[in-house]
């Protein structure tokens, strides 16, 4: 036999697929793991931007003005929320973040005019401080929940699903429930800790309906109301959602983040970002809601242009959690040694889950948490959230925009089949929609 | 006495002025399974309610002393913080889930899923409690004078089961412990300050039996 046949791969049987059924045989329980899907799926990457032309006039950058403000929750809400950019920071508990890292992200969302977001597990006294506008999310777990803390939010956020994990509760294994951890959720420490997939005292959307007006109830209908959901059956998801009274829709495509989820959960559950946007926004164009009941999209958001798709698509602001990390460090090739030791290399880490983060952020170990100052992050975080409010302008006013959210389907084309189909949007060259 | 008539006024004007002047003894009439009554309270004020409720009356309370003569629906006293509430009828599922802290008192029987996710809260059941009470509950005490449905206790943490009656299958990780004479103190004190009357001798005791706390290969088959 030649040597280029004995060493012929498997197609049904490739390296990743071997590794994994020894490491089952050996181990007896599925990986868990934290990031988010690895897979490639069809994304914004796969549509691109018309520009102007003779049809269209385009505005000068840097000198024509293109504004980026958004309001979010003006259906029921006395005090909806003003943002001065269309980016928002994803719900990340204090627990799979540590201390600094939630303080890093409340400083730089609150000088970028922008909101952040609680997580499983409460607020903590830092993150209230540090965000001007704080998100609260009401969790099945209810871990932290209090009428205080609803009180003191500027919005509620009712989790009913993740991207990462439709149908999925949460999970924090014993080596992140520190003292405070613990204390924070009323369990012992260092227990594997199980977040419910359910809420405790609701079961459809006519309780639901009645669990928001609750909410409002004891908020004097002052804050607005999210309700998050994991992208699955999104066009009946966004219609219960504004059925049972939401000011705002969370949609969380499956690229989006985790800290410790089974790893056949991350990649064989819930749509891309991509179809689910475009379903989520007929369904709200059907019901007469588009921009009455505003859409945060998350789930893979990474770069300026990938916004602007999705403001062009129909959404009214993005929503990142994963890309925050990101910015702040996450994968970056320093400490290179640590991730060594956790099995894995900068670029390739999604170790999450371990609180053994080499670069300070998803740990509650104060000696890896000190390598990232909330100062520090902080500022690597608004430089990161400036560039991507740069890049979006430039676009929009290559479109001839004024206002990012005057962005539209028509100034995009599709590069591929397949996400022409699934965002509704042209194949380039052509007028065809797939499934039009 | 301020008295609410809520077939002339709604559930949110009532509430915004029970938050607004939390003072006082507060008389609501014609509740008439109207839901979210009396929801948010943060003060030490007395709630009279004059009939049956539907879902979430009480609902996050703190420190008010609460009185429901009548029935609840779903996610009576959900999430309280402290205080007492007090149902003389039955409840129907999730009362108490998820509760912090006070007293919820039922004294007729509650449904499925009672103190579901507790985390230090007491419920008092002078009758009997549907299946999966205590589901996942982490801290508190839920104390069942009557009968318990199938899978009690399911998940448990930290939390503490009292039940006189019997008893169906019990949840994961869920097992009778011995009832030492703290436990039967502490229970004896808890029925006293409910006003339930039962014999503490007559109760048995259930927690967790801490197997599920971090994954082990051996009890894969009980998660
Ligand atoms: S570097 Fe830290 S935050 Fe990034 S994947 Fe690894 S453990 Fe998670």
């Amino acid at each position: 036999m030649s040597k280029q046949n004995s060493l012929r791969p498997s197609a049904t049987f490739p390296l990743d697929v071997l590794a994994e059924i020894h490491r089952a045989a050996d181990q007896g329980i599925y990986e868990i793991r934290g990031f988010g899907t690895k897979r490639s799926l069809p994304n914004f990457d796969d549509l691109l931007f018309l520009g102007a032309s003779m049809s269209r006039y385009p505005l000068e950058g840097y000198r024509e003005k293109c504004a980026t403000n958004v309001t979010l929750g003006t259906r029921f809400a006395k005090k909806p929320i003003e943002l001065n950019i269309p980016i928002t920071i994803a719900g990340m508990s204090f627990g799979a973040l540590g201390a600094h890292a939630k303080e890093a992200i409340g400083r730089a969302a609150t000088q970028m005019g922008t909101s952040t977001t609680t997580g499983d597990g409460g607020m903590t006294e830092e993150e209230r401080q540090s965000s001007k506008t704080l998100v609260y999310q009401v969790l099945p777990s209810r871990y932290g929940l209090n009428p205080d803390d609803l009180r003191r939010a500027d919005a509620l956020e009712v989790v009913v699903g993740q991207g990462a994990k439709p149908g999925g509760g949460g999970m924090l294994l014993g080596q992140k429930i520190t003292e405070r951890v613990a204390e924070m959720r009323d369990l012992p420490e260092g227990i594997d800790q199980r977040s419910a997939c359910r809420h405790p005292d609701w079961t459809g959307p006519d309780d639901l309906e009645i669990k928001i007006q609750e909410l409002r109830e004891i908020t004097d209908w002052q804050i607005p109301i999210y309700i998050k959901i994991g992208a699955a059956r999104v066009s009946y998801d966004v219609a219960l959602s504004v059925k049972a009274g939401a000011d705002v829709i969370v949609l969380d495509g499956m690229q989006g983040g985790t800290a410790a989820t089974q790893d056949v959960f991350i990649e064989q559950v819930g749509i891309p970002t991509l179809p689910a946007l475009r379903m989520a926004v007929d369904a709200l164009r059907e019901l007469g809601m588009h921009r009455k009941v505003q859409l945060i999209v998350s789930g893979g958001i990474r770069t300026g242009a990938d916004i602007a798709k999705a403001l062009a698509m129909g959404a009214d602001a993005v929503s990142i959690g994963s890309a925050t990390m990101v910015a702040m460090g996450c994968n970056k090739p320093v400490f290179i040694e640590d991730y060594q030791s956790l099995g894995t290399e900068p670029g390739y880490c999604h170790h999450c889950h371990t609180g053994r983060c080499p670069v300070g952020i998803t740990t509650q170990d104060p000696e890896l948490e000190a390598r990232l100052m909330p100062e520090m992050g902080a500022r690597l975080l608004r430089n990161y959230l400036t560039t991507l409010t740069l890049e979006v302008q430039t676009l929009a006013r290559a479109c001839g925009k004024s206002h990012v959210l005057n962005l539209e389907p028509e100034d995009m084309v599709a590069l591929t089949i397949e996400a022409a189909a699934m965002a509704g949007i042209p194949l380039a060259g052509t007028n065809w929609i797939p499934g039009a | 006495m301020k008295i609410f008539d809520l077939a002339q006024d709604s559930v949110r004007t009532r509430n915004q002025g029970l938050h607004d002047s939390p003072e006082g003894k507060w008389l609501v009439s014609h509740p008439d399974g109207r839901h979210c009554i009396a929801a948010g309270l943060d003060a030490a004020v007395d709630v009279d309610i004059e009939g049956h409720v539907g879902y979430y009356c009480a609902g996050m309370n703190k420190h008010a002393s609460i009185t429901i003569s009548g029935s609840a629906g779903p996610g009576v006293a959900e999430n309280m913080m402290s205080g007492t509430v007090r149902v003389k009828g039955n409840v129907s599922h999730c009362a108490g889930a998820s509760g912090h802290g006070g007293l919820l008192i039922v004294e007729g029987d509650a449904s499925a899923r009672c103190g579901i996710s507790m985390k230090g809260t007491d419920i008092v059941v002078a009758g009997s409690v549907g299946h999966m009470s205590a589901f996942m509950a982490q801290t508190g005490r839920l104390v069942v004078c009557g009968d318990a449905g199938d899978f009690l206790g399911d998940s448990i943490y930290e939390a503490i089961i009292y039940v006189a009656g019997e008893v169906g299958e019990l949840g994961a990780d869920c097992v009778e412990k011995e009832m030492t004479a703290e436990h039967r103190q502490s229970l004896t004190d808890l029925l006293s300050a409910s006003g339930v009357d039962a014999n503490p001798d007559n109760f048995r005791r259930y927690g967790s039996a801490r197997k599920l706390y971090n994954f082990n290969i051996d009890h894969a088959s009980d998660y």
